[in-house]
């Protein structure tokens, strides 16, 4: 069955690649690429149910099987809100036909090389596949080939290349670090072995691969001071591509960073890679949550939350421990539907409004009275108010967080305070306020978005228990 | 290993970070090419060794790539890129040679210290060649950092994968899949860059980063 299962997961992207750069018309391509979406995400729940064993290329466990359905799941959803989505761009004759083929070539590859990132057990293997899924947001942020959409794509591409090469030099360290205990060729790369034997490694060369991993790979996760390319990206790409990015493309950079974790973490000697994590995440938050006070573009504003929300979880795997692990986990779920549902609010208010400045953007609830509270029931779950989930993952974070380090947990609570006040105070304005724009009805799809928020309502409430033992699994996994 | 051998390979690998030297202060977008081509054909010769040494024949593939794709294909295309851009003039460095020299200075000292202090155990023929592919590395890094013109960005970039090129041949029995990988994605992101290049060509007739900048943060 090893092969089934994963591969599918794998297949169905390419081919439906090929497929969507082929057929012409947009309707029938905007539909194909939901039903492929939803398929993969179909054949990812039967990893319930079928357990595929792993092999030397292919590796399914509790931890990727948790991201996989996540990042199925949300790239289903994000597909359906794309078809309406893109339907407004054709007609305001933003994107043409030609290019919107492209994009959906373009969504699916992104999908494949996400799926291959998570089920990969070779770690060459893993940084091929998150080149990939860099290489094709770059193209899918520049689609809109304006000066800011063009300079974005081009900063995330040079930035993006040097974490992604960064991140090469460490995978590179590490093979050398294994070679003297697991020996040449490809068992050197293998994930599974190196975790067996990553006692024997010569701590030294771990701990400085761990380094450039961590830079490389935090600059995809999107990390304090390599963030700069985030804010533009999520800002000029298409809404629905800002939608993946931060509810998944981040989350698979941060699953390759855990997963080098989680080998350091076996040997004793080298250093232990949470301090580093922890600071990084703190910064983040911090720096993240003081910059939300200025922003004038919406979409960059929830991009900069996304920062924030990043910092959160990078700040609770690094403390570690099984509490702070299901902590981070429950955070980075809650995290990626929240974010995307606020995105496929966000997207269609920009096109409602015919801008994306926040100035230009007032009386929402007035106006489009489904949107507006759509997105405002997204950003008071996104600053972590009860009852919704990411009030309860938060409260774990912090809670676990106080009983070892109360120092750490002043500042994260500041954090996450001083962005609270960030967001409510750029939100309100657009949300109440004199009715600013164009109030012409929108033609949206508000099934995804209300999905999302459901879930995230549903998990502040009531946790089903098979869910939590699963994350529990994942928590001691991760150690 | 025979110790002629070694110091073949730790001259190719020594003449690397020098070429990666010369690129810091041409001024020159052509004059920059050609000292890239030079880099990549010594790259190619290092690899070819390491080839020989190892005795590992895939990594000849790697060393043609590096050939033929790198050295020869690459300067080439962007060679015509600029005169079809208009753009051989001068290139600015945002801060000085002297300068830019001595951080460069400050850089192969640094992955000097860091690698050769880690990696004891290794044996000497990685442990240079590991050393030196970081100074690339963080080189190329340098030219990125100093340059504001998006085709001379991106020569540093390719510098800066000629480095890792080094360090994944240099370390000994590595699977091929990772080698052809990396020639791989520079293949894919050069399509990427000339797309780009062709992009910003139609709407602004520049490739000067700076003229981009105008557009850099929130939009007033």
């Amino acid at each position: 069955m090893t092969i089934d299962t994963l591969g599918a997961i794998l297949l169905i992207p390419v081919i439906s690649a090929a497929l969507l750069a082929i057929l012409p018309g947009y309707l029938l391509t905007a539909k194909l690429n939901v039903v492929a979406a939803l398929a993969t995400f179909l054949t990812s729940l039967s990893l319930f149910v079928v357990e595929p064993t792993s092999g030397q290329y292919l590796l399914l466990d509790d931890l990727n099987k948790v991201f996989i359905v996540l990042t199925t799941f949300v790239g289903f959803t994000t597909s359906v809100f794309s078809a309406s989505y893109i339907h407004h761009e054709i007609e305001i004759g933003r994107l043409t036909p030609a290019f919107l083929r492209f994009y959906h070539a373009m969504y699916q590859m992104l999908m494949f090389a996400m799926n291959l990132a998570l089920v990969a057990n070779n770690i060459g293997l893993m940084w091929v596949a998150v080149e990939m899924a860099t290489l094709t947001t770059v193209l899918m942020v520049g689609i809109y080939r304006t000066h800011e959409a063009l300079e974005a794509a081009w900063k995330y591409f040079i930035l993006g290349s040097v974490g992604i090469a960064l991140a090469l030099f460490g995978t590179i360290l590490v093979y050398m670090a294994a070679r003297p205990a697991v020996g040449e060729g490809l068992d050197g790369m293998v994930w599974t072995v190196l975790v067996k034997h990553a006692a024997q490694f010569d701590p030294a060369l771990l701990n400085v691969a761990f380094v450039f991993l961590l830079l490389g790979y935090g600059t995809k996760v999107g990390l304090a001071p390599l963030h700069a390319w985030l804010p533009d990206a999520h800002a000029e790409g298409p809404t629905p591509i800002s939608a993946v990015l931060s509810g998944l493309l981040l989350n698979v950079a941060l699953y390759a960073l855990l997963r080098f974790k989680m080998m350091l973490a076996v040997n004793t000697e080298a250093i232990a890679p949470g301090p580093l994590m922890v600071t990084m995440g703190l910064i983040s938050v911090i720096f993240a949550s003081l910059m939300l006070y200025r922003r004038r573009d919406i979409k960059r504003m929830f991009a900069y939350s996304s920062i924030e929300h990043m910092g959160i979880i990078v700040f609770a795997f690094g403390m570690g421990g099984p509490l702070a692990n299901f902590a981070g986990l429950l955070h980075m779920t809650m995290h990626s539907l929240t974010k995307s549902a606020i995105f496929f609010a966000v997207g269609h208010i920009a096109q409602v409004k015919g801008t994306q400045k926040i100035a230009d953007i007032g009386g929402l609830t007035v106006t489009n009275p489904v949107l507006g509270w759509g997105l405002m029931l997204g950003v008071i779950a996104i600053v972590g108010l009860p009852p919704l989930g990411i009030f309860m993952s938060e409260f774990l974070v912090v809670s676990s967080t106080f009983a070892r380090a109360p120092w750490l947990t002043v500042i994260l609570v500041l954090g996450i305070i001083i962005a609270l006040g960030g967001l409510f105070l750029r939100v309100g304005a657009v949300m109440f306020g004199e009715p600013k724009g164009k109030t012409a009805p929108a033609e949206a799809s508000y099934v995804p978005m209300f999905t999302h928020l459901g879930l995230v309502l549903m998990a502040g409430i009531y946790l089903p228990p098979g869910l939590v033992t699963g994350f529990q699994n994942v928590a001691k996994l991760l150690g | 290993m025979s110790s002629l051998q070694f110091d073949i390979a730790h001259l190719l690998a020594g003449s690397l970070v020098l070429a990666s030297f010369m690129m810091l202060y041409q001024d020159r977008l052509y004059a920059l090419l050609n000292v890239y081509a030079l880099h990549a054909g010594v790259l190619a010769l290092s690899v070819a060794w390491q080839a020989y040494v190892q005795h590992a024949p895939h990594l000849y593939v790697t060393a043609l790539i590096a050939l033929v794709f790198k050295a020869i294909i690459i300067p080439v295309a962007l060679h015509r890129i600029i005169r079809r851009l208009g753009i051989h003039r001068e290139i600015e460095n945002v801060i000085g040679v002297g300068l830019t020299m001595m951080a460069g200075i400050g850089l192969v000292a640094l992955s000097m210290v860091v690698m050769l202090r880690v990696t004891p155990g290794a044996d000497a023929l990685a442990r240079e060649d590991l050393a030196f592919s970081l100074s690339v590395v963080l080189l190329g890094l340098l030219i990125m950092v100093t340059r504001r013109n998006a085709v001379s960005q991106v020569v540093g970039f390719m510098s800066l994968e000629n480095g890792l090129v080094l360090a994944a041949t240099g370390a000994k029995g590595m699977p091929l899949v990772v080698e052809i990988s990396v020639a791989f994605s520079v293949l894919i992101a050069f399509i990427v860059i000339g797309i780009f290049l062709f992009r910003i060509r139609e709407r602004f007739d520049s490739v000067d980063v700076q003229a981009l900048d105008r557009f850099r943060g929130e939009r007033r």
